[in-house]
């Protein structure tokens, strides 16, 4: 006779897709009134003008418009990169540093070549060599993976620390003035090596990430390449039996990841910041992590995703302006909502059911 | 079906709740509005941290003191604070050009090519970034750097050390030769390198068996790591400690081992009641409200402004008494007389020497560039001139008695 738990949790059958998503429409609205509360509570301010501050702040004028849309499309881009590794069931938390690597190859780039050949070379070397480095990244660890069958998880997050570190060397290297530890604005006169703007400054992310979103859909659900990252997702063992190389199935999937998010790296250093920090990714590469499962490795649901995230970063500034709440309380805020959203994850898997007591077991 | 209707219900609410919250704002907006509309300026304010770092802290008090004194409202000035030296800096500023303020202010050394940046965007703003080191070279109207003759504070600050040096000597605390600094600052930076090189020069001028040691901790706001660069001074028998980098770490060190600490920033003695002697500090309101009026009143502001003992923009805290040496606060106000006067300098070339000769002509960085390139003599009649051909300090020397215990950052 064995002590049996109270509750039961068992799989449920897949809800109806109406069904599901009201759940998750209800429950997003749900997690707001409890932010709601939790605001009164804690500071006495109405929870509304809090919530219509967070607004403002994310969509209140042409340019918080503009800068949320390019947020969200630098998340969206790490998220998109990320995801055919997730889906492959390998665990990459090394986004951070492929992102980061990219811009330290980029700043490399404008730094030593800007005004020495035309601009549209160095955007290209630039281009190519941040590509590069990203799958660099991308590669070593698949391939110890492949080789050794080396812990991914560590791997991916110890190259983070070696981007950072590598970055923080050049950062001295080229800092101006001697001894401030700053690069600043790589040539901000003569503005070689940045990304011609389309339209406004906002636009060419939005357009890359929209075009990643598209492709990205595409490779996951109709390629050959997409379905055999899915095979080895769910099954190594099958895979293998099926005929499919899973060592260069993985290989091949880091590279490319890595190469993904250095393009997003590229694009921040040459296309917005034009600088080069250690923070430049700004922890983007873990909450992309968090993106790409939220949203079931589905491109479109991360575009709601991320601008849910974004919009509750960028409305955090205007909070703590504006209302003189610490900007910290928007974070809580974002960490209540997440909260709830992956808590109902839960629920709709799973059901939970009370053991009735009198029954008994073999 | 219950359960559903419960849902469909809990919907309802919610979305209710939210739909009312839609309306809420333009309300707030307007009356921000009509606020706006009033007064001939509106002032933004753009700081790197918040009031935990006691380098904005000072900046936060700065700002209100000058508002207050000027008469303006709540709704003439918006502050943005922690603002990372990056794009960010920009997209705030710019942020602030929407909400119509027509000076905004930067408080970060990093802050300075956003700043520029904006101000060549939008020409019709004032622009004044302080600690910056492009304004004057850049010839771009609407930016200007300040920054104060805070080595004079600095130096002060070190005669009150010496002072307190000389009280452990007597009392055979330690004996001369064991009068040795320890000084955690944040980078290799000319801004950090004047800071306690002049520290230490206050200290020599009443204490000439003094020495120092210096270590960098890389950031400008780390309290663990300045905590810790503090204890590894104090284990390297270093009996004072001071520092250049904005958190409380090293007060707090000191507190915990019983060591003197001269401050920077402001008062720190709340962290540090038994140990904290005297702060030096820039008390930036003097600038804000010069150029807040240059803006009402359309006056140009120079390029390059820099504040002194004189205009009030160096300042000393009072003396903790218990922990200074009796007859601090009187030999402070001597030796400030004689720096107003000018008849006693910081950076005295006899008072002091590179790899053991004096200094009879150097060619300093004043003109920013990425080779470092030296553009200018500084020295005239035996005296380095520091923050006299531009605001920001540009003494980079390894003056003899101090040792740089890593030079990483």
């Amino acid at each position: 006779m064995h002590k049996q738990s109270l509750f039961h949790i068992s799989k449920r059958e897949a809800l109806p897709l109406h069904k599901a998503l009201l759940i998750r429409g209800g429950i997003i609205l749900l997690s707001l009134v409890f932010c709601g509360l939790v605001t009164t509570v804690l500071t006495g301010e109405n929870p509304f003008s809090v919530y219509g501050t967070i607004l403002d702040g994310a969509f209140g004028t042409s340019r918080r418009l503009g800068v949320t849309f390019r947020n969200v499309a630098i998340l969206l881009g790490i998220s998109l990169a990320v995801t055919p590794a997730f889906k492959m069931r390998f665990w990459n938390i090394g986004a951070e540093g492929q992102v980061l690597i990219g811009c330290l190859a980029t700043t490399a780039c404008m730094i030593l070549l800007g005004d020495k050949i035309p601009n549209i070379l160095v955007i290209l070397i630039s281009l190519i060599a941040a590509l590069a480095a990203g799958a660099l990244w991308g590669f070593l660890p698949a391939f110890f993976k492949a080789k050794w069958n080396t812990n991914e998880t560590l791997f991916t997050l110890m190259m983070n620390y070696v981007a950072t570190q590598l970055s923080a060397f050049f950062i001295i290297v080229w800092e101006v003035p001697k001894g401030a530890g700053k690069i600043g604005i790589i040539n901000q006169t003569t503005k070689a090596g940045w990304l011609p703007e389309l339209g406004n400054a906002y636009m060419l992310p939005i357009l890359v990430a929209a075009i990643m979103t598209g492709v990205i859909y595409i490779y996951m659900q109709y390629s050959k390449h997409g379905y055999e990252i899915a095979v080895v997702g769910e099954s190594q063992r099958t895979a293998s039996y099926a005929g499919i190389k899973v060592d260069r199935v993985i290989i091949r999937t880091m590279v490319l990841s890595g190469a993904l998010c250095s393009l997003i790296g590229f694009i921040l250093t040459s296309g917005v910041d034009h600088t080069l920090t250690t923070t430049i990714v700004d922890g983007r590469g873990f909450t992309a992590v968090m993106v790409s499962w939220m949203s079931k490795f589905n491109p479109f649901i991360m575009i709601a995703a991320s601008l849910l995230l974004v919009t509750m970063d960028r409305g955090a500034t205007e909070v703590s302006s504006s209302l003189g709440l610490n900007h910290s309380f928007a974070d809580i805020l974002t960490g209540i909502i997440l909260f709830f959203i992956i808590a109902t994850e839960f629920f709709i898997t799973y059901k939970v059911s009370l053991r009735k007591s009198g029954k008994k077991e073999g | 079906m219950k359960k559903f209707l419960a849902l469909i219900l809990a919907l309802v609410m919610a979305l209710s709740l939210v739909a009312c919250g839609n309306d809420a704002p333009p309300a707030d907006d307007g009356a921000a509005d009509d606020g706006a509309a009033a007064p001939a300026v509106k002032v933004g304010f753009i700081c790197l941290h918040d009031e935990n770092s006691t380098y904005d802290l000072n900046f936060l008090n700065g700002a209100k003191e000058a508002i207050a004194n000027l008469g303006l409202t709540e709704a003439d000035y918006i502050i943005k604070t922690n603002i990372p030296e990056g794009q960010e800096c920009y997209e705030a500023a710019m942020d602030l050009v929407d909400a119509g303020c027509n000076i905004i202010f930067a408080n970060s050394f990093g802050h300075e090519p956003y700043m520029l940046q904006a101000a060549q965007e939008v020409p019709e703003v004032e622009f004044c970034h302080s600690t910056g080191t492009l304004a004057h070279t850049a010839d771009v109207p609407n930016y200007h750097n300040a920054f104060a003759s805070i080595y004079e504070g600095r130096f002060l600050a070190g005669v009150a050390a010496g002072m307190k040096l000389n009280e452990m000597i007597e009392s055979g605390k330690i004996t001369a030769d064991q009068a040795k600094m320890g000084y955690v600052g944040a980078f290799t930076y000319a801004e950090v390198v004047s800071g306690y090189s002049s520290f230490y020069l206050g200290a020599k001028s009443v204490c000439p068996s003094v020495t120092m040691d210096v270590t960098f901790t890389g950031s400008w706001y780390d309290e663990a790591l300045e905590k810790e660069g503090a204890q590894k001074l104090i284990d390297g028998k270093c009996v004072l400690i001071s520092q250049h980098a904005d958190s409380l770490g090293a007060p707090t060190a000191c507190e915990n081992a019983g060591v003197p600490n001269v401050s920077y920033n402001g008062s720190t003695q709340a962290a540090g009641p038994n140990t904290y002697i005297i702060s030096s500090r820039i008390n930036w309101a003097p600038y804000y409200e010069f150029a807040i009026n240059a803006v009402k009143n359309g006056e140009a502001i120079p390029a390059d402004w820099t504040g002194t003992l004189g205009t009030g923009s160096v300042v000393l805290t009072d003396v903790n008494e218990s922990v200074a040496a009796p007859g601090t606060a009187e030999k402070l106000a001597e030796v400030q007389a004689a720096l107003e006067a000018g008849t006693l300098h910081v950076y005295d070339c006899s008072t002091f020497t590179v790899k053991g000769e004096n200094l009879t002509s150097y060619m300093a960085d004043v003109d920013t560039d990425e080779a470092y390139t030296p553009d200018t003599e500084v020295v005239e009649n035996g005296v380095f001139y520091e923050s006299k051909f531009r605001s920001a300090p540009y003494f980079d020397l390894e003056i003899d008695g101090i040792t740089r215990l890593d030079v990483a950052f």
